[in-house]
């Protein structure tokens, strides 16, 4: 089975400091999407139980290489990165457009596999984009998937139930962290890593045009106020006389 | 003609998105697109009369390709340029792929809306995990809005009203649906509690809970958790998690027990009146967002916790 990953290159959310309630992006190092490593570990795993294949697929601005080496050593075998100016705080329609022409771009894949949201923006709406763009079949907020002769047997979770779904590939399809923990890469793996491919592509080469982008625009973008005392509570005794004070029925 | 159409699945949708669309001056036109099978749909009708439905759709809810496919064409055919759903799974998940298909721009997890300069709508939603919220607008023809449940007004019922049936096609898909299994629910909505003793991974014994339970009821608090908790350890059910996946509360006490305090988490607690944390990290990013530290190890300090408060006051 060949198998595509999508993995968002996302600001490292820990480091993001605000200054006058803005966030300051710059010399924030750039990390792999929290919950597209889960969807790398599924891959992963039907790779191993299929003999796959696993490619990763990353659009981005910045220089994405010393990202993707994680992904190559927990598992995938090579990279496709779109690196692309056009591609700094980009919408979710330009990225998708990215991503679908990536995926025409290494061949045809049995499985497109997403993050259920992005770490940074968390729309939920790039795996729609992309299989509307291939005219493939999909699924969000995946749980598991088991191989079943030429069928993929899926749990997709939503609120008030479960689906158990049969799909044919390809397809694609949304997981939920849940799915698998991500591994921590060994050394040998890391090392191994190094020599496996990693292209990069332009949104140009790609043939992705300048009117890709759905025209959503930020008017600001702030962090709200704040400015709460953090009290020490100095013992025990104390922190009982103020859970009592503040529990909203006094406590009893 | 009207500016608004509303896409419901369950008749619990529909009063927010009808209120949200009221909102923006949508009212009484606004046209209600709903998804759900029979008995909901007698139900909705009653209740909100002069609905469309797209028949045999219901039959087709699990594959997002083909009810996507449907609402463009509903679209279309009602002319409605701005299309409200609501922000559930399937709801955001629909949102995408319709979007794609109308060249629209998509907002989902909106959860404040309004008029801007040239009667735009500006929609509040956060951003960088929750770390902030962005107000945006869509500027293409076509919108897509997904709403977050629970942050709008509900329209009061218009009554009811003929059903629409319209004939738009329906995509063949290929998906196929084996089984449907309901998940029970929480009978307790910790969006609605006016107090919460929320527990993260910090507490890592699960027989603790016991303990942090009847703190819970000492305080007159119900139990919440941080994600990792109910989805990793799946120690609570997943109706208990605050945050920007789980749910944004506003209690007037929160009580955070081994929580660091990422803001994928404080973005669903920041709106509590009081909050006071417990955790051994003097540094965690908690502190800075709480009324109250104490800095301890929860495992020593629960059991004496929980007996004192158990004693009463005095
Ligand atoms: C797209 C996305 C959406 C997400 N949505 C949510 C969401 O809705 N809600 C959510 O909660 N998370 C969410 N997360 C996950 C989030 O990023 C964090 O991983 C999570 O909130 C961490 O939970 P925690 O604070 O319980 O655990 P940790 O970060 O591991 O913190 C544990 C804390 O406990 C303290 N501690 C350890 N031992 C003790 C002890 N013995 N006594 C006292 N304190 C102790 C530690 O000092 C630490 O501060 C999301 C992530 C992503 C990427
Ligand atoms: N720029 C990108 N590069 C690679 N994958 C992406 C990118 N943007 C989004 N994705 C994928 O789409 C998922 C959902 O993103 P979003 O729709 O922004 O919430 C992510 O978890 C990734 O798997």
């Amino acid at each position: 089975m060949r198998i595509a990953v999508a993995m968002k290159p996302v600001p490292d959310l820990l480091q993001i400091r605000m200054k006058d309630r803005r966030p300051v992006l710059e010399d924030v190092p750039v990390v792999l999407g929290a919950i597209d490593r889960s969807a790398l570990e599924i891959a992963v795993e039907l790779k191993e139980k299929t003999s796959g294949h696993i490619v990763v697929l990353m659009a981005g601005d910045g220089r994405l290489e010393d990202t993707v080496k994680e992904a190559l050593a927990a598992g995938a075998d090579e990279a496709l990165l779109i690196r692309d100016a056009r591609l700094n705080g980009a919408d979710g329609s330009l990225s998708a457009h990215a991503l679908a022409a990536g995926v025409r771009k290494i061949g045809p894949v049995d499985l497109l596999l997403f993050g259920e949201g992005s770490t940074d923006n968390y729309s939920g709406q790039v795996m729609s984009r992309v299989s509307e763009i291939l005219g493939i079949p999909q699924a969000g907020y995946v749980r598991d998937i088991v191989v079943e002769g030429e069928t993929l047997i899926v749990t997709r979770s939503l609120e008030d139930e479960e689906e158990i779904l049969e799909i044919r590939p390809p397809a694609a399809f949304s997981v939920l962290s849940e799915i698998r923990e991500p591994r921590i890469p060994s050394v040998t793996a890391i090392l191994k890593a190094r020599k496996k491919p990693a292209t990069v592509l332009s949104l140009d080469e790609l043939g992705v045009g300048t009117g890709s982008g759905a025209g959503v625009e930020t008017v600001s973008t702030l962090a709200p106020m704040t400015g709460r005392k953090g009290e020490r509570i100095p013992s025990l005794e104390e922190l009982v006389r103020v859970l009592r004070k503040e529990a909203p029925g006094g406590g009893a | 003609m009207t500016e608004f159409l509303a896409v419901a699945w369950k008749a619990g949708e529909v009063p927010e998105l009808l209120g949200a669309a009221g909102t923006l001056g949508g009212g009484d036109e606004t046209a209600l697109l709903f998804l759900g099978g029979d008995e909901e749909a007698r139900q909705a009708a009653a209740r909100w009369g002069a609905l469309h439905r797209i028949p045999g759709i219901e039959t087709r809810l699990a594959d997002t390709g083909s009810v996507a496919g449907a609402l463009a064409g509903a679209q279309k055919a009602l002319f409605a340029p701005v299309v409200l759903l609501p922000s559930t799974r399937r709801g955001k998940e629909t949102a995408g792929r319709l979007a794609q298909i109308l060249g629209a721009g998509v907002l989902t997890d909106v959860h404040r809306m309004e008029r801007g300069e040239g009667g735009a709508i500006c929609c509040h939603r956060y951003a960088l995990g929750g770390a902030a919220v962005s107000v945006q607008r869509i500027g293409t023809a076509v919108q897509v809005i997904a709403l977050d449940p629970g942050s709008f007004e509900a329209a009061p019922e218009r009554g009811p009203g003929p059903v629409n049936e319209l004939s738009v096609p329906l995509p063949e898909g290929s998906v196929v649906l084996r089984e449907a299994r309901p998940r029970v629910r929480d009978t307790v909505d910790i969006a609605a509690a006016d107090c919460l003793v929320a527990v993260g991974l910090g507490l890592d014994r699960k027989e603790d809970l016991a303990l942090v339970e009847r703190l819970a009821r000492a305080v007159g608090g119900e139990i919440a958790c941080s994600k990792p908790v109910a989805t990793d350890r799946k120690w609570l059910p997943e109706d208990r998690i605050i945050g920007l996946s789980g749910k944004k509360c506003r209690p007037a006490l929160a009580v955070l027990l081994g929580i660091s305090g990422q803001v994928q988490f404080t973005v669903g607690i920041r709106d509590a009146k009081t909050i006071l944390s417990v955790n051994t990290d003097e540094n965690a990013a908690i502190m800075t967002l709480s009324d109250y530290v104490f800095i301890a190890d929860l495992r020593e300090i629960l059991p004496e916790l929980a007996g004192k408060m158990d004693a009463g006051p005095g």
